[in-house]
């Protein structure tokens, strides 16, 4: 079969759009931290700033929410390794509480140049 | 007998066990019970005055109810001294034990009649720690350790460790202790059954000459490619009692070269690499020496071909050809080294597979030995051995059209190296201010404080995303050792000291990023690097979890649609949370922490590494991102 490769964004904003009008409870990021951190162990794969690990990368987070939200609940045809959580086990409270939380995260990420540290040993590749 | 002045010695020195036979003579004289009563000891001095104990207490006071052997309860030049004799032409740096009494008479022997200088006896805390540690310490030095295992009971502790130098082709020296009369669980009629699986070779000699003799097959076959742990069983009696054996000589050892591949093959190789448009050299343990890594060298930049693979260091990171190759390009011909699992060839390129694995295999565990996959032309043999004739074999194919042709390919090469290596550096900033500490900063934090020092890494950086390896200038051999081999955990914090002792007298430090689970195991052996002023630095990556746990159980919850709620239990290290830096204090070491801010990192690593360079250990507890 000849399908068009779809990116899984593209998949995630097609979901979302279809489940942005069904529902998107308001999240709280101070409720999300913890379950971000502890009680769904996100942290696990990426990170506790959501930067580092085996994961993606959250943060900046592109998605929007029904977006992100389409993608948690079917992160299937992507090949990203990502686990499927469904309503059942992660409600859509939470997982908007989750939303709001890795939005809240500082997004910034510095350039090697500007970590002395970092830029000495990219000075040696030169 | 080896010396004659020994022989003398051996007597005097035991001298001091008359003390001993003495006081136990007269504790047997006014045996506690009549009921219990028991004759008194054979071959002990008459005479002397005490008062006391029990029938079970004097036994293990006189050597567990056993007569003590030789005149009046001394022996004269026991077996073990002349085991010391036959062992020391294996030049052994070190042994290390946990103590137990079926290695008595050799524990004693290492240490007074040997005068515990090579070997100098360590003190491990857990069987495992002690083949850890050797195994940590092969992969510097490129020689075993010598383990002392007591009887069944240590070899079991130890079998975990064993495993791991198995299946990591290290090779580990050990002899255990049979026999005895302590405790009768402790002997066994096959001693080393239970671990026959994951050595290369046992044998349980039944006389002195036979011991000589089984001891040099032992170190030739741990030491044959592919190296592995081999044991040797040794009576408790025949290392005790007297050395009556006569015509008893040292005979000499000669250790034998490992094989090189067969000059018609090397050639074929030859052909086929020089013609090569785009020739990749893979590599798993084919540095068995500092050499092995001299001699890539020479290859690689003969060929102008890209050198990736292999868990520790065969081939300088830093070297421009280091790395996967032109982005896009198939390889037409890939010469696999000592790879266990060598790569078939993908779409139509050539194969050639020099490997030592296939000359020991054994049928039970499937991931240590070769699967094989044939390859277009396969050899026997080792790699480091067969390098030389394939290079120079190699050199005389190459014309001037090749040359030129090399040197193309070899700036495309540089310039794909440069650019992984940007991309790394670059990728190394991400979560740079995180707390708890992210592991790239962790690493990059420590490169100031060692890059103008001989230093050499110790742990395995699998759970840590590479980071050392892609951040810090590898060149040397001991710049970076490894994994467990058999993925056994546990292995890193032994393996980590035993490595820093090979280090010390190289005047190198060592760092070791321990993971928390792995620690976990058997902590104590920070004891033994205290003991034996390891200059090690240990940093925690202290995630407070057996993080690979978490995520595997993460997965299968989620594909059960259960929910991740609960997969904290049985794999999180928290309430409480554990202290490393008391328990470093505690077993004697310097320590700080926990970290979780990385502003905290720099001042912390400077006071630890100026406690190591002062030839001590030094632990620092960091926080850190789950991976
Ligand atoms: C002897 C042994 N027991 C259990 C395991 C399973 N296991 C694999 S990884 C792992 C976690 C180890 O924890 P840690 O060393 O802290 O590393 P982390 O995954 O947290 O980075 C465990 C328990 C193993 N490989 N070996």
């Amino acid at each position: 079969m000849n399908m068009p490769r779809i990116s899984h964004f593209a998949v995630a904003l097609i979901l979302g759009a279809v489940i942005a009008r069904a529902q998107t409870p308001a999240g709280e990021a101070s409720r999300g931290k913890d379950l971000y951190d502890k009680k769904y162990l996100c942290s696990a794969c990426h990170g506790f700033s959501g930067q580092n690990g085996v994961g993606a990368r959250l943060v900046p987070m592109k998605l929007t929410q029904a977006g992100f939200m389409a993608y948690v609940r079917h992160p299937h045809d992507t090949p990203t390794g990502m686990p499927p959580y469904t309503a059942k086990v992660m409600p859509d409270q939470e997982l908007a509480d989750i939303y709001a939380y890795i939005k809240s995260l500082p997004d910034s990420v510095k350039k090697a140049k500007d970590i002395p540290v970092l830029n000495d040993i990219l000075n040696n590749q030169k | 007998m080896a010396s004659s002045s020994k022989k003398t010695n051996s007597v005097g020195r035991r001298g001091f066990l008359r003390g001993a036979a003495a006081g136990a003579a007269a504790l047997a004289a006014k045996p506690p019970e009549a009921a219990n009563a028991q004759p008194p000891q054979q071959n002990v001095i008459a005479n002397a005055t005490a008062t006391t104990p029990t029938q079970a207490a004097l036994n293990v006071d006189v050597g567990n109810g056993r007569p003590i052997p030789g005149i009046n309860g001394i022996a004269l030049s026991p077996g073990s001294d002349y085991m010391v004799d036959v062992l020391k032409q294996f030049d052994f740096e070190y042994v290390v034990a946990n103590p137990g009494t079926s290695f008595a008479g050799l524990h004693e022997s290492l240490i007074n009649y040997n005068n515990n200088t090579n070997p100098e006896f360590l003190t491990a805390c857990h069987e495992e720690s002690a083949v850890s540690m050797a195994h940590g310490y092969a992969k510097i030095e490129g020689k075993p350790m010598l383990v002392l295992l007591h009887a069944d009971v240590g070899i079991q502790h130890a079998s975990m460790a064993i495993f791991n130098a198995y299946a990591d082709r290290v090779p580990i020296y050990m002899i255990a202790g049979n026999w005895g009369h302590a405790v009768q669980a402790h002997n066994a009629q096959d001693m080393a059954l239970m671990i026959r699986d994951m050595i290369k070779w046992d044998d349980e000699p039944r006389s002195l000459a036979g011991f000589a003799d089984a001891a040099q097959k032992a170190y030739t076959i741990a030491m044959m490619p592919p190296m592995g742990p081999t044991l040797l069983v040794v009576d408790e009696d025949l290392q005790e009692m007297t050395n009556k054996e006569v015509n008893l000589r040292v005979p000499k050892f000669k250790p034998i070269q490992p094989p090189s591949g067969d000059l018609g093959s090397v050639r074929e190789a030859a052909k086929l690499l020089v013609n090569a448009e785009n020739p990749v050299i893979i590599t798993g343990r084919s540095a068995r020496t500092a050499n092995g890594m001299t001699l890539l060298v020479e290859l690689a930049e003969l060929l102008q071909a890209p050198v990736s693979g292999g868990d520790r260091m065969n081939f300088p990171l830093t070297h421009p050809l280091s790395g996967l190759g032109i982005p896009g390009a198939q390889a037409d011909v890939t010469l696999a080294l000592e790879v266990n699992n060598a790569p078939l060839s993908r779409n139509g390129g050539r194969t050639i597979n020099i490997s030592s694995t296939i000359l020991s295999v054994k049928n039970n565990y499937q991931d240590v030995g070769d699967r094989y996959a044939a390859a277009d032309i396969d050899m026997a043999a080792d790699a480091e051995a067969t390098l030389p004739a394939l290079i120079e074999e190699c050199r005389k194919l190459v014309t001037s059209d090749r040359k030129r042709a090399f040197e193309e390919r070899g700036k495309k090469l540089a310039e794909a190296h440069r650019q992984a290596k940007l991309k790394d550096i670059e990728l190394a900033a991400i979560g740079w201010d995180a707390s708890p500490v992210s592991l790239n900063r962790l690493y990059g934090e420590l490169w100031p404080f060692i890059k103008n020092e001989d230093w050499s890494m110790v742990s395995w950086d699998g759970f840590m995303g590479g980071w050392p390896r892609r951040l810090w200038a590898c060149d040397k051999h001991y710049h970076y050792i490894g994994a467990q081999g058999a993925g056994g955990m546990g292995y890193g914090a032994g393996a980590a000291v035993g490595a820093a002792l090979a280090n010390k007298k190289h005047g190198r430090i060592s760092i070791n990023v321990q993971t928390d689970g792995d620690l976990n195991y058997a902590p104590a052996v920070l004891w033994t690097a205290a003991h034996h002023k390891a200059p090690l630095l240990t940093i925690m990556h202290n995630n407070r979890a057996y993080h690979q746990e978490v995520m595997r159980l993460q997965r299968q919850a989620t594909s059960m649609n259960r929910g991740a709620d609960r997969i904290h239990i049985g794999t999180k290290l928290w309430n409480p949370e554990i202290d490393y830096a008391s328990i470093a204090k505690g077993y004697g070491m310097y320590a700080e922490g926990p970290i979780s801010d990385p502003k905290d990192l720099a001042a912390a690593y400077k006071r630890g590494i100026e406690r190591v360079k002062n030839g001590e250990p030094a632990l620092i507890d960091v926080v850190t991102q789950p991976r």
